[in-house]
């Protein structure tokens, strides 16, 4: 039988049950590999459930540092009998299966071209342990012990990462650093390790990954430091999968840094709100009052907020949003992620409306673009909605370091103080007086007689009067019109990257590839591997809607634009054919919907089925492109 | 559509203790039927907080949808409103009331506003015990949608087109109190004797403070057989009768012994229950209720502060903000810097 190998590089799958304890031992084991240097990206798929149910844990290790999914599985360590006969089937050929052989494996789940390495965990637990909670929990680091030893991890960097797990608690570290030697023994002992897919720190081929110093963080901690850095004092919000983990963080982080040395008192709250309407709510009071305040949430949050999206869009009140989207529509699949708010987003609420959004790709970028939420939200006197999701949010990433500029100013927007009141000649919230859409706002309590005015999500004139006139609402919103074009020129623009120099390329058509968010990691990952087959592909990373204008460029330079996406309707392409004024046909979707994140194998198989039958179709219109 | 007042004033129009005459509380001129019920509201409002001399642009005003919620632009032309989302304006002020602990917050909704579309928000509101006060403008029916009846209407009420009720009415007061607010009256928009000194006590009140007003529709609900029309509203008022005394005012008038019963705000400030009232427990929720109950049975509108909490803690205690308002704090307060970052960024790897 051929195995498959590889160094640095290769899919490593766990199948466990929820609610038994193997989320720590699976991050132990991706953080390991992570500390060793080598490029890592673990991925949780789990159950909208607590306990009994099946859970996944995919490791992916790439020397090149591609952080996204692949696709496929190298090594399936199963230890939930419920989904093994699907497990076994998912292992790509020459591959390899770990399972708990204290029970025989049966006769069907046996594969004659992958290998088989039984290890009887329960039994070893059994006879090991006595209290019956550890003989459970242990069971998932003897696991962790014998990958070590099959895959060549540093044990020494695993046993300081469970002294660092348990410190305060070091009772603990004693056996589970036993059940990590067990395991590592009885591998060593009972198979030829390691096997032919291994790690090796001293071969690394992403050095933009060694040199910056990675961290290992998930998005929504970063988005929450991103508000504690950019001075969000109210945070407002309701429960919801996979967006709690955002004001877990703010939590956690506000109560270390933002108590008022003075008085041992709060320079903050947290509102536990009892829908998404009133968390919305509280953040359009809190923001209307000048407190810098935020939401974090998921799809079925953004439909309940949309009303109050439509009166911050309609009354100008800075608004900041963290979607972090999940499967919809309805309930979906509430803890797999999609990228499927994109329209609900962009145009939330009833009536004319259009909303800046952020797409982030990186925790990194959850953590700038947090922060630059809140000045854009200011400066644009509007809603901005970030949109992260699941994957991202909720799993580990690979990251640049965050960093911080200690001169960064707070862009609070066109608010006037009592002094710029007392010598204003006159002033009217909603006249434009800059040109540029934004007027000035004032703030309760500012002036004893100057500044007062109706904040209201009905029509009203530039002296912010009620009124029902057609002229005075048509001036009103084509105004915020205005402000939209001037948001493109305030929000992160897209990144483009130096095409991959390929030798003979095998067409003569111009083709791009537009992504944004998670799709970004496999899609470049994708590219790189077409530019390989001769197929040259210029790409451009989406980091904001509306859309900066070479964008549209982007778009008219190239004969076919695939714009890779995680929905079923290719949202983002309708939002840019929508936007842009660009017909149907120059934009081919590339899609994944299933609820786990897109792998950059689909990302080129896709492509290359497209450029089979739509290469033809665009020559036959153009036959100048051959 | 709403136009401002002539700035023009009698000058001999007294002045508080801030210097402000009773106009200078005025809004703009209302827009709602002639003899609304709610126009009473906005003007005992207007000299509620010029008795008070409380300076008019430390109030912020806060409203949902309907006609109780237009009047906020008819009194406080000085304060700044904000007229938010049917039912919603309870999340709206609980936001505002955390950004900036030191405005006086006011809300206004109706019984559709509150009862039906904002009941969610409502219960939460008094829940968190927002430091504000909330008056609903309650005339059991839809105004603005031409009067269908609204979920506070009485059992059996006959509204303009003749229809009788067929559904139990919501008490507003009764739920405020079982809720555990802090501050709950019931008042009726024509009888300002009551209503001022209600409205006072409520805004100098810590914590969440809630007027229940009957306020009349002429249009849709002051009909024979309307159970808050004028007439049966006057016919069956049961009045409780109070004073109130801001803090440091000299307490000028005498109270005889026993005849009422004194209740010291947080502040300092005092309400004076008295005559009818003097057997009352107004620091009891039990007695609130069973007075409101047995009212509701004989038919009569009960109306006076029926709950107080002298020491009620509010929202911002309880979250345990920082004297310094949030919205005022700046990067120093707010932003850990790059060491704080950098050492964070060191725990990730």
């Amino acid at each position: 039988m051929k195995q498959i190998k590889g160094v640095n590089d290769f899919v490593v799958k766990f199948a466990n049950v929820n609610g038994t304890g193997s989320a720590s031992a699976n991050h132990l084991f991706a953080k390991a590999i992570f500390r060793m240097g080598v490029p890592v990206s673990p991925r949780n798929i789990f159950p909208s459930n607590i306990q009994g149910l099946p859970t996944w844990y995919e490791v992916r290790v790439s020397s090149k540092g591609y952080l996204g999914r692949r696709g496929g599985v190298d090594l399936m360590l199963c230890v939930n009998p419920q989904t093994m006969e699907d497990d076994v089937a998912s292992v790509e050929p020459g591959g390899y299966f770990v399972y708990d052989s204290t029970r025989p494996l049966a006769p069907h789940l046996k594969r004659d071209d992958i290998s088989y390495f039984g290890v009887p965990l329960t039994e070893m637990c059994m006879r090991e342990f006595k209290v019956a909670r550890l003989q459970q929990l242990l069971k998932n680091v003897v696991y962790v012990g014998a990958m070590a030893a099959l895959l060549d991890i540093n044990f020494s960097i695993l046993k300081d990462l469970l002294s660092d797990q348990f410190k305060g608690k070091e009772k603990l570290i004693m056996p589970n650093v036993h059940a990590l030697e067990m395991g590592y023994q009885f591998a060593q002992d009972h198979f030829k390790c390691p096997l032919p897919i291994r790690l090796d720190p001293s071969i690394n081929e992403a050095p933009h990954i060694r040199e910056s110093q990675h961290i290992l963080m998930n998005g929504n901690t970063a988005a929450a430091l991103g508000a504690i850095y950019g001075g969000a004092t109210v945070a407002a919000w309701y429960p919801i999968t996979p967006s709690t983990s955002v004001v877990d963080a703010f939590s956690k982080y506000a109560e270390r840094m933002r108590i008022d040395p003075g008085t041992g008192k709060r320079n903050f709250a947290i509102l536990q709100a009892e829908d998404e309407l009133a968390a919305m709510g509280i953040v359009v009071g809190a923001s209307w009052n000048g407190a810098r305040a935020f939401t974090a949430t998921s799809g079925p949050g953004l439909s309940l907020m949309s009303e109050f999206l439509g009166l911050a869009y309609f009354a100008e009140v800075p608004v900041v949003l963290i979607d972090v989207q999940r499967s919809g529509p309805s309930t979906g699949m509430p803890t797999r992620s999609q990228q499927s708010d994109i329209l609900a987003a962009a145009y939330a609420s009833h009536g004319d409306t259009k909303h800046v959004l952020l797409f982030p790709a990186t925790p990194r970028e959850c953590f700038d673009m947090t922060v630059q939420a809140f000045d854009l939200a200011e400066q644009l006197q509007t809603p901005v909605i970030m949109m992260s999701d699941l994957d991202l949010g909720m799993n580990d990433w690979m990251s640049p370091p965050l960093e911080w500029d200690d001169d960064y100013e707070m862009n609070r927007g066109k608010v006037l103080n009592a002094k710029a009141l007392e010598e204003a000649e006159s002033w009217g919230r909603y006249l434009d007086v800059d040109g540029d859409g934004i007027c000035y706002r004032t703030l309760p309590g500012t002036h004893p007689d100057k500044g007062a005015f109706f904040t209201r999500g009905s029509s009203k004139n530039e002296m912010a009067v009620y009124s029902e006139k057609g002229e005075d609402y048509v001036r009103n919103v084509d105004r915020l019109l205005r402000k939209f074009e001037t948001a493109k020129s305030y929000v992160p623009v897209p990144k483009v990257h130096d095409p991959i120099p390929v030798k003979k390329p095998k067409t003569k058509l111009k083709l791009g590839a537009l992504f944004f968010g998670t799709s970004a990691s496999p899609s470049y990952e994708a590219v790189e591997i077409l530019a390989a087959e001769g197929y040259p592909i210029d790409v451009m990373r989406i980091r904001a809607f509306p859309f900066h204008q070479s964008l549209d460029m982007f778009v008219h330079e190239h004969d076919i634009v695939f714009v890779i996406e995680q929905n079923r309707d290719g949202q983002m392409r309708q939002l840019i054919m929508n936007e842009c004024h660009i017909a149907p046909d120059k934009l081919t979707s590339v899609l994944n919907y299933s609820g786990t994140p897109i792998t950059a194998r689909t990302i080129a198989d896709q492509i290359r089925q497209a450029l089979k039958t739509t290469s033809a179709e665009v020559v036959a219109l153009h036959p100048e492109t051959t | 559509m709403s136009y401002y007042k002539p700035k023009f004033r009698h000058p001999s129009l007294p002045e508080n203790e801030l210097g402000y005459t009773v106009a200078d509380y005025d809004g703009a001129v209302s827009t709602l039927c002639a003899g609304c019920g709610h126009d009473s509201i906005s003007a005992a409002i207007r000299n509620a907080c010029f008795l008070s001399a409380i300076p008019p642009h430390r109030i912020a005003k806060l409203s949902g949808i309907g006609c109780s919620s237009k009047t906020p632009t008819y009194f406080l032309g000085r304060s700044h409103g904000f007229n938010s989302v049917h039912g919603r304006m309870p999340s709206v002020a609980t936001g505002a009331s955390v950004a900036n602990r030191d405005l006086i917050y006011l809300g206004i909704s109706g019984d559709g506003d509150t009862a039906s579309i904002g009941m969610g928000q409502f219960v939460h509101l008094i829940r968190r015990n927002v430091n504000m006060t909330y008056i609903v403008a309650n005339n059991g029916c839809y105004g603005l949608t031409k009067g269908q009846d609204s979920a506070t209407a009485d059992l059996g009420s006959v509204g303009k087109s003749g229809v009788k009720n067929q559904f139990d009415g919501i008490d507003l007061a009764s739920l405020a109190v079982l809720q555990g607010a802090s501050f709950v009256a019931r008042s009726f928009s024509g009888d300002k004797e009551q209503l001022e000194p209600l409205i006072r006590a409520a805004m100098a009140h810590k914590g969440f403070a809630f007027i229940d007003v009957v306020s009349p529709c002429v249009t849709f609900a002051n009909n024979v057989g309307s159970t808050k029309s004028y007439a049966a509203t006057r016919d069956n008022l049961e009045v409780m009768p109070l004073d109130f005394v801001p803090m440091r005012e000299e307490i000028r008038t005498q109270y005889k012994e026993g005849s009422s019963q004194a209740v010291t705000l947080h502040d300092g400030s005092i309400i004076h229950l008295h005559k009818a009232s003097k057997d009352y427990k107004a620091d009891s929720r039990e007695s609130a209720l069973i007075a409101l109950q047995s009212a509701n049975e004989t038919g009569k509108v009960l109306t006076g502060l029926l709950y107080i909490d002298p020491n009620s803690q509010d929202l911002n205690h309880t979250l345990e903000l920082a004297p310094k308002p949030l919205n005022s704090l700046g990067k120093d307060e707010l932003c850990p810097g790059s060491r704080v970052l950098n050492s964070i960024n060191e725990g990730l790897r």
